[in-house]
């Protein structure tokens, strides 16, 4: 029994991780721009995708997976660009419709391109399972594990110790202070934009190996991403982490000891509990907007 | 000093009894007291930041105060929300509009009339020949809060298209609307040019003619001075003075501390 | 006159299927586009007058659904005392959820709304003993009226037609009375609506039962035209389309809601020559609208309609 709730844990740390890199981008959009980017997940799926595509095509693993990070990051500027900044002002409903409809629309694009079937993408380093002291690990866990480190500790560093990212957090406390202090919030826009792209495609290459993509894949990750988001208190970049990774947590034990149907229920459940009783969110320490 | 009038005076229509608020530390409300009896305009004055607006947003239930109380007719209103304490007869209007801009003039006015009518949702919904004959009772109501406020031609215009002037009385006809015992009227005047002004000083005169009982936030002391019965000077959270508009002006506290000019202005 | 519109809407509504008798786009695109229009028009009573969005309201459609198919196969219940029963389950678990999920706002209520609605269609497809699973539910009665059996596309056209009538009617008395007023108040500042006496969370919590009501009805009257339901046709990409089409025809607009409704069931219709398309044309769709006409596509073109009759209007009044 001990050794099967230690293998939800280690199962439900390597996908909070993911739910951690999406969440994470979510905050950084929120905090730019009070919107949330409900096309986050088709950045993951995106990746994933375009990385198979290039591997396909020939590329060698970590050139295809570098080029799939750059271009889904710049379908982030593009999307910024063209969807986003046309419609600025607009009000919480609208800025919603516009990012799903940017969601369907890239996952259309991406049924166009490589079908509706699910492809694989190769483990980077084999499939033999590691032994854990009863519980096991796939290698590819690892490199989900490491990457997501890795990457918040840059993500972390770079909000808290360079300029940019002290900018681009002064952005979310107050936009016009900030705007006067000559932080231009154009670009801090298009900025996160990339950056969580870039991250959700990351993300996405991560993960593909061990569930496999399709065009439709990010769209329960993105949700996943953002109720991390929520969980950690919106707009808390470390927060959504500590979000995604509790979300991946409870939904493997939920899975394990209830029912592996019922996950996605017991996961938005737990949401619906956090949004009625503490809706600023588990891990906010910085005072939240009114919700 | 005035406090022994009170005594054979009818009794308070509002008592308000060492009342605070405060917000994160800092004293909004230090400890308010005051009482106004029915059929009176109680103004409301004192510096910016006073606590003018505080004290309407505690009486309406937006604010919860921290300690002291507030009775209208002996009712405690302390713990009710806004909308029961509407129900007991107090309306206002609000120092920045908050008109329904998305609805029509009549439409913003007969939402006034909310207490005043009781058709439910499912009646509604199936439009019962009651509903339609409240309706219109409804529009009656409405139109005449509308003419008093001198606004007869406006009523089809939606309520964000109007000027400002005309906007601040289409909020002063949707809380007449109401048939409020008590009206609290947080800074009618602001904005408003000489004109505007004395109609408006017309219109509270009316206002209480017709039995309400008026409470005027107002920074326009001609206005102030020419309207009211009596006067409650607020600084800095509590009471610096209460007294008819003469006793206010003679004051040698209130001169000092924020009227000056404006006496001899306003005599 | 306050119902001018309804009288037109509802004249071509009957008279549709005498123009042109047997017609596909008729008989079985007007009933699904029926159907979709009775959702969208609760859907706005919310989303457009309370300002309340919603990204689950697939979730009442469903249970609505799934009562009906539940209680009429298994239990051999009468249809209509199903559809009651669906109601009933739907309006009690809108009302429960009504003031918790209402007290949030913006981009919480979203996430919410789309939690509940993920929950409930998780449920649809796991509890496969009652529902039938991913499979779904098959060979469910045909609606029972009193005695009279609906049968035929034709039949089925009326009584939809019927419900779609009814559910516009209603909501039109509804925007337009104390009630409404109310809740248009409460959206356009709710400080002021308590003011006035209103009390902002029950108007809510009513208006979030009415539009829940509305769903299941829609849902109920789906399963038996159907006779068949499954998950997928409440899925979040279904509350996705509803939404979609409150906010095409234009928040705030009864007919708005129903044009939205109609307009994208006849897109849909188009699409199918273009399969592969069609969600690439969707959601290029759902941004262009919130792009360059957040009034939405009916108020888009009432407005324009208006300013022109307007213009005719003033210059006939220099001539005269």
């Amino acid at each position: 029994m001990l050794e099967q709730i230690f293998q939800f844990l280690v199962t439900g740390i390597t996908v909070g991780s993911i739910y951690a890199l999406v969440g994470l981008g979510f905050a950084l959009i929120y905090n730019a721009s009070d919107v949330v980017n409900f096309a986050q997940g088709e950045f993951v799926m995106l990746g994933a995708m375009n990385a198979i595509a290039l591997l396909a095509a020939g590329l060698p693993l970590p050139l295809a997976a570098i080029a799939a990070v750059l271009l889904t990051t710049l379908v982030g500027l593009l999307l910024e660009r063209f969807a986003i900044e046309p419609a600025k002002g607009a009000s919480v409903v609208t800025t919603i419709i516009i990012t799903i409809g940017a969601a369907i629309f890239l996952r259309g694009v991406a049924s166009l391109l490589w079908g509706k079937n699910s492809l694989p993408l190769p483990a980077f380093s084999g499939n033999e399972p590691i032994d854990l002291g009863g519980a096991t690990l796939l290698p590819q866990s690892l490199w989900i594990l490491g990457g997501t480190v890795v990457l918040v500790a840059l993500v972390n560093a770079f909000l808290n110790r360079t300029l940019l990212g002290k900018a681009l957090l002064a952005c979310s406390f107050n936009r016009a202070a900030a705007q006067l202090a000559g932080i231009n919030v154009q670009v801090m826009l298009r900025l996160a934009y990339g950056l969580s792209a870039g991250l959700g495609a990351i993300a996405g290459i991560l993960v593909a190996p061990i569930t496999f993509s399709s065009y439709e894949a990010g769209i329960m990750l993105g949700l996943k991403g953002f109720s991390a988001a929520i969980v950690g208190g919106i707009g808390n970049p470390m927060g959504a982490v500590a979000g995604g990774l509790l979300l991946g947590v409870l939904e493997a034990l939920g899975a394990g000891l209830i029912s592996s149907g019922y996950k996605d229920a017991i996961a938005f459940i737990f949401v619906l509990m956090v949004l009625f009783f503490e809706p600023t969110g588990l891990f906010s320490h910085k005072a939240a907007e009114r919700v | 000093m005035q406090n022994h009038a009170a005594m054979t005076n009818p009794p308070p229509l509002l008592a308000i009894e060492t009342l605070e608020q405060s917000f994160g530390g800092v004293m909004a409300l230090a400890g308010i007291s005051f009482q106004t009896s029915a059929n009176r305009i109680q103004a409301i004055i004192g510096p910016n930041g006073a606590g003018k607006t505080t004290l309407f947003n505690v009486l309406c239930g937006f604010y919860q105060p921290a300690a002291g109380s507030l009775r209208f007719n002996g009712q405690e209103l302390r713990g009710l929300p806004p909308h029961r304490i509407a129900a007991l007869g107090i309306a206002r209007t609000f120092q920045n509009l908050q008109l329904f801009f998305n609805m029509t003039v009549l439409e913003n006015v007969m939402v006034g009339c909310h207490l005043r009518a009781k058709t439910g949702l499912l009646a509604a919904a199936l439009r019962l020949s009651s509903v339609r004959h409240e309706e219109q009772q409804l529009r009656e109501w409405a139109s005449e809060a509308l003419e008093l406020c001198g606004l007869s031609g406006q009523s089809e215009r939606l309520a964000g298209a109007l000027p400002y002037g005309l906007m601040k009385r289409v909020e002063m006809a949707r809380a007449l609307a109401a048939k409020p015992q008590l009206l609290l009227l947080d800074e009618p005047a602001a904005g408003l040019n000489d004109t505007e002004t004395m109609a408006l000083r017309d219109l509270i005169m009316r206002i209480r003619a017709s039995g309400v009982t008026v409470l005027l936030v107002e920074h326009h002391m001609p206005l102030v001075m020419s309207v009211s019965d009596r006067l409650l000077v607020l600084d800095y959270g509590s009471v610096l003075a209460e007294g008819t508009p003469a006793e206010i002006q003679a004051d040698p506290r209130v001169i000092a501390a924020y009227l000056g000019g404006a006496v001899q202005y306003a005599v | 006159m306050r119902l001018t519109g309804f009288f037109i809407f509802a004249a071509s509504v009957v008279l549709l299927p005498v123009l042109f008798p047997d017609n596909y786009f008729v008989t079985v695109v007007g009933i699904a586009a029926g159907l979709h229009v009775i959702l969208a028009v609760g859907l706005n009573l919310l989303m457009g007058y309370a300002g309340q969005i919603s990204l689950g309201h697939a979730a009442f459609f469903g249970m609505g659904a799934y009562a009906s198919a539940i209680l009429t196969t298994r239990f051999s219940w009468p249809s209509l005392l199903a559809m009651l029963a669906g109601l009933w389950v739907a309006g009690t678990i809108a009302w429960l959820l009504a003031r918790p999920i209402l007290r949030l706002r913006g981009h919480y209520l979203a996430m919410a709304t789309l939690g509940f609605g993920i929950i409930i269609h998780v449920i649809l497809v796991q509890a496969a003993h009652w529902t039938g699973g991913p499979d779904g539910l098959g060979e469910i009665p045909p609606l029972n009226l009193l005695g009279w059996t609906v049968d035929g596309d034709q039949q089925w056209y009326g009584v939809i037609a019927a419900a779609m009538l009814l559910s516009i009617w209603l909501s039109l008395n509804i925007v337009d009375s104390r009630i409404g007023r109310a809740l248009r108040a409460v959206r356009g500042s709710e400080f002021a609506a308590q003011m006035m006496g209103i009390d902002a969370t029950r108007a809510k919590t009513q208006i979030f039962v009415v539009s829940a009501l509305f769903a299941a009805c829609a849902g109920s009257l789906f399963a038996h035209q159907q006779a068949f339901v499954s998950p997928d046709s409440f899925s979040l990409m279904i509350s996705v389309e509803l939404v979609t089409m409150v906010v095409l025809g234009g928040m705030a607009s009864t007919f708005g809601a129903a044009c939205g409704a109609i307009a994208l069931t006849l897109l849909h219709e188009g699409l199918v020559v273009f399969e592969d398309y069609e969600m690439l044309i969707h959601g290029a769709l759902l941004m262009a609208v919130m792009i360059f006409l957040p009034q939405g596509l009916f108020a888009g073109v009432s407005q324009g309609v208006r300013r022109g009759w307007a213009l005719i209007a003033s210059r006939q009044r220099h001539k005269g």
